[in-house]
C-alpha cells in the first residue's frame, strides 16, 4: 500500500482520469465538463439577471455541476489528509502573498472569461470533446496550449 | 431502470417541453457526487492540480502532463467508440449522445486567453476546486477570479464575435 501514498504514475492517472469520461456517461447520463459550473454558479447568484447568458441559463438541468465540483473539492480533500504521505502545497510558496493574490485573480479572471468564450476547459473541450472526435475541441487545445506556452515563455521572467 | 419513481422525469403540466436527458434523478446526482470525489482524488495524486507541474509542462522539462493529457484522451475515445458501437445506455436506461460544440471565434480567442490563466494561476477550472479542497486557500483568488471572467462575459457576450 506504499504506493498509494505516493503521487501516482502517470499512466494510471491518464487512464482513470480518462475513464471519467465513459462512467460519468453511464452512471450518470452526464457529459463530462467542468468550466459551465462557472456558469451555473453566477445563474445561481444572478437568477433574475438581465443577461441572456445567466438569466435564462436553464439552472435545474445544470444543478448537477455544482454537486460535481463540491464533490471534486471533498475528493481532494480526502486524498491530501489520507491518501498522502507528504502532501506538497499546491501553488509554491511565492503565491502566499498580496502579489500572488493578484496574479490569481488576474489569472482566474482570464480562465473564467477564456473558458466561457471557448465553450469549454480542458475537460469539455481536451478530453471530452477531442474523445468524441469534435474537431473544434481540438483546435480549443491547440489554442490553450498557445496561450499557456506564450505566457510561460514570454512573460515568465516577469511572472514567476 | 424503473424511472417511474423518480418525479422529475415525469412530464410536468406546466413544463411540456421538459426533455428527459435535463433532468437529474436522484440516483444520477448521488453518481455525480461519487465521480466528483473520484476526480478529486485523481486531480491531487496525479499532481495536474499542482503549479509546479503544469509550469514544468509549458517549459517541456517533463513529459508528465502531456502523457497525462493523451493518456485519457485515447482511453476515453476507446471508451466512447465502444459506447457508441454498441449502443450502451446509461444505468436509467437512457441513450448516450455527445453533443458537439461547434467552431466559432470564441474558440480560439477564448481557448487562447484561458491557456494564459492555466499557466499563471496553475490550474485549469477542474483543479481550482480541488486546491480549495485540498486547503490552498489562496485558491479562492482563483475562483474569484474566475467568477468575475464569468460575469464579464455573460456581460460583453451580445457584443463578442461568435
Amino acid at each position: 500500500m506504499q504506493w498509494l501514498m505516493q503521487p501516482w504514475p502517470w499512466w494510471l492517472s491518464g487512464i482513470l482520469i480518462g475513464l471519467t469520461v465513459p462512467l460519468l456517461y453511464l452512471l450518470a447520463g452526464k457529459a463530462f465538463g467542468i468550466s459551465t459550473s462557472l456558469q451555473e454558479i453566477g445563474a445561481l447568484c444572478s437568477p433574475n439577471s438581465k443577461l441572456d447568458y445567466l438569466g435564462k441559463f436553464d439552472r435545474k438541468a445544470n444543478l448537477w455541476l455544482v454537486v460535481f465540483v463540491v464533490g471534486i473539492a471533498i475528493g481532494s480533500f480526502i486524498a491530501t489528509r489520507f491518501l498522502s504521505r507528504d502532501p506538497k502545497p499546491f501553488l509554491p510558496a511565492s503565491m502566499e502573498s498580496v502579489g500572488g493574490a493578484i496574479k490569481l485573480l488576474c489569472g482566474g479572471f482570464l480562465i473564467g472569461f477564456g473558458t466561457r468564450y471557448a465553450g469549454g476547459c480542458t475537460s469539455g473541450h481536451s478530453i471530452t470533446g477531442i474523445s468524441n472526435l469534435n474537431w473544434p475541441s481540438l483546435l480549443a487545445t491547440v489554442c490553450f496550449f498557445a496561450g499557456g506556452l506564450a505566457v510561460t515563455w514570454g512573460l515568465g521572467g516577469l511572472l514567476f | 431502470m424503473n424511472t417511474t419513481l423518480d418525479p422529475a422525469s415525469q412530464p410536468q403540466g406546466d413544463q411540456p417541453e421538459q426533455q428527459p436527458q435535463k433532468t437529474t434523478s436522484p440516483l444520477a446526482y448521488t453518481m455525480v457526487l461519487l465521480m466528483g470525489v473520484y476526480l478529486g482524488i485523481l486531480f491531487v495524486k496525479s499532481e495536474v492540480a499542482r503549479w509546479e507541474r503544469i509550469h514544468d509542462m509549458f517549459l517541456f522539462r517533463e513529459p508528465h502532463m502531456y502523457l497525462i493529457i493523451t493518456t485519457a484522451i485515447v482511453v476515453a475515445m476507446a471508451a466512447m467508440w465502444m459506447i457508441k458501437r454498441l449502443k450502451i445506455k446509461s444505468i436509467e436506461g437512457k441513450p448516450i449522445e455527445y453533443t458537439p460544440k461547434r467552431y466559432h471565434t470564441g474558440v480560439v480567442i477564448g481557448g487562447t486567453l484561458f491557456g494564459a490563466g492555466w499557466a499563471i494561476t496553475g490550474a485549469c477550472p477542474g483543479p481550482i476546486y480541488a486546491q480549495i479542497g485540498g486547503g490552498q486557500w489562496m485558491a479562492l483568488f482563483t475562483l474569484a477570479g474566475a467568477l468575475l471572467g464569468m460575469f464579464a462575459y455573460a456581460a460583453l457576450k451580445p457584443k463578442l464575435p461568435h
